[in-house]
């Protein structure tokens, strides 16, 4: 029993310094190293069926087929977050790294964000973009109440933010003063890697809502 | 033609109505009547081939009477000389000729003027608002006018509220000091910046 103990710390030791490149082989006789082989086989399936049954999104069953059992909320959550059509109010120079960031280089379609909608109808996520003027803020705050719910906003950029450097008279002190904000992205400008920072923290944001909060209460007054 | 040609002929042609003239870097500024200031201005486009307006500014000179001045940039492009005009404009009239008739271009750049700085322009074709939204009570380029802003409330239009400056902007100080004296958060009027009252820097 002790020296399986060992074993296994000795496979722990070993897969934690796979990654470093290093590898750590048993010494000894084939004997051995069969049972080494045996023993890490073992570990392996633990881990892997560890995974499988703590997994909060799904189960796909060996016996079931290709069914898959999950939550409700898992299920939208998922969709939600990974098709997150961009309403793109891009009003400075924000914009111009916003427009990086869907392009091939930094490519926000990786995470299912590129289709900027300029009709604020199919749009799920406004990105304000740039220094939101007074005379502007009405029309932005008249863009989010058309988009439907549900619906998240970024607020890219300093300006976007507080007002970033422009403290006068004709700019609004960023655009939590009209709209809900959900993440903030800092920079001035923020690099594209920053903006999919923002999006990736939105997404587990959207994760852990519950996406059928409004229906359910709905139901409940009907009946 | 030279610039000097051109000013000589347009005293020569104004006599009464070009107060001063001033030379600074090579270029010529002059200081003329309001009255006559579109006689000027057609006769320079077209008898010395002043085509082109660069820009119409205006500066106001808070305190002083008369408070507003405004600026006109010539450039003939036949030529290539350049020739700044400027005119005063009382606080009580308030008011000056639209040039933009002679130079379409002075259309907007009037309106600019009217919108930041109040000064309305006689016989202008379309004398709205163009930086601010219509219907806003201040001209924010006043000196007497806070940066930050002051509260308005158009519903459905627009709407403004002072913005908070922490301790005053953000200002730029030519001296030899470290950042925190070149540019302090906040300074008052008068006040000459030394390094002690600062942090030092690392
Ligand atoms: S945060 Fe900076 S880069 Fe972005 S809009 Fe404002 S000034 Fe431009």
């Amino acid at each position: 029993m002790k020296i399986f103990f060992k074993k296994i710390c000795r496979i722990r030791h070993l897969h934690d310094d796979a990654n470093d490149g290093k590898s750590i082989r048993p010494r000894g006789s084939n004997q051995a190293m069969r049972k080494f082989r045996l023993a890490a086989r073992k570990q392996e399936n633990r881990v892997s069926r560890m995974s499988t049954t703590l997994s909060p999104v799904a189960y796909d069953g060996k016996i079931e087929g290709n069914v898959i059992f999950t939550q409700l909320d898992a299920a939208i959550n998922w969709m939600r977050s990974h098709s997150l059509w961009p309403m793109p109010m891009g009003l400075a120079c924000c914009a111009i790294e916003l427009m990086a960031a869907s392009s091939s280089r930094f490519d926000i379609s990786r995470f299912g964000a590129e289709v900027m909608r300029f009709s604020p109808r199919q749009a799920d996520v406004m990105i304000v973009a740039g220094t939101v003027t007074y005379k502007m803020a009405l029309a932005v705050k008249r863009i989010w109440d058309q988009m439907p719910e549900p619906k998240w906003c970024i607020a890219m950029g300093a300006c976007a933010s507080s007002g970033g450097m422009y403290r006068s008279y004709a700019v609004l002190q960023g655009i939590d003063h009209l709209i809900p904000v959900d993440v903030y992205v800092s920079g001035c400008p923020p690099r594209p890697e920053a903006l999919l920072d923002g999006l990736m923290k939105l997404q587990a944001k959207i994760m852990k809502e519950h996406s059928v909060t409004e229906q359910k209460k709905e139901l409940l007054e009907n009946l | 033609m030279t610039c000097e040609d051109a000013v000589k002929k347009l005293r020569e042609a104004f006599p009464d109505s070009i107060h001063e003239e001033t030379q600074f870097r090579g270029e010529t500024s002059l200081r003329i009547a309001k009255s006559s200031l579109r006689d000027i201005c057609l006769h320079a486009r077209d008898r010395m081939g002043f085509d082109y307006l660069v820009d119409v500014s205006s500066v106001d000179h808070f305190g002083q009477e008369p408070r507003y001045e405004m600026v006109y940039e010539l450039y003939s492009l036949r030529n290539e000389f350049h020739l700044r005009l400027k005119t005063e404009v009382s606080e009580d009239d308030n008011t000056a000729p639209t040039v933009s008739d002679i130079w379409p271009t002075a259309d907007w750049h009037e309106r600019e003027v009217y919108d930041l700085m109040g000064i309305r322009f006689i016989d202008h074709p379309d004398l709205r608002r163009i930086l601010m939204w219509e219907g806003y009570p201040y001209h924010p380029l006043r000196k007497d006018f806070p940066l930050e802003g002051k509260t308005t409330e158009m519903p459905g239009v627009a709407f403004s509220e002072p913005a908070p400056l922490a301790g005053g902007p953000f200002v730029t100080i030519p001296t030899d000091g470290t950042t925190q004296v070149r540019e302090p958060r906040a300074r008052h009027a008068g006040e000459i910046p030394s390094p002690e009252k600062f942090l030092a820097e690392p």
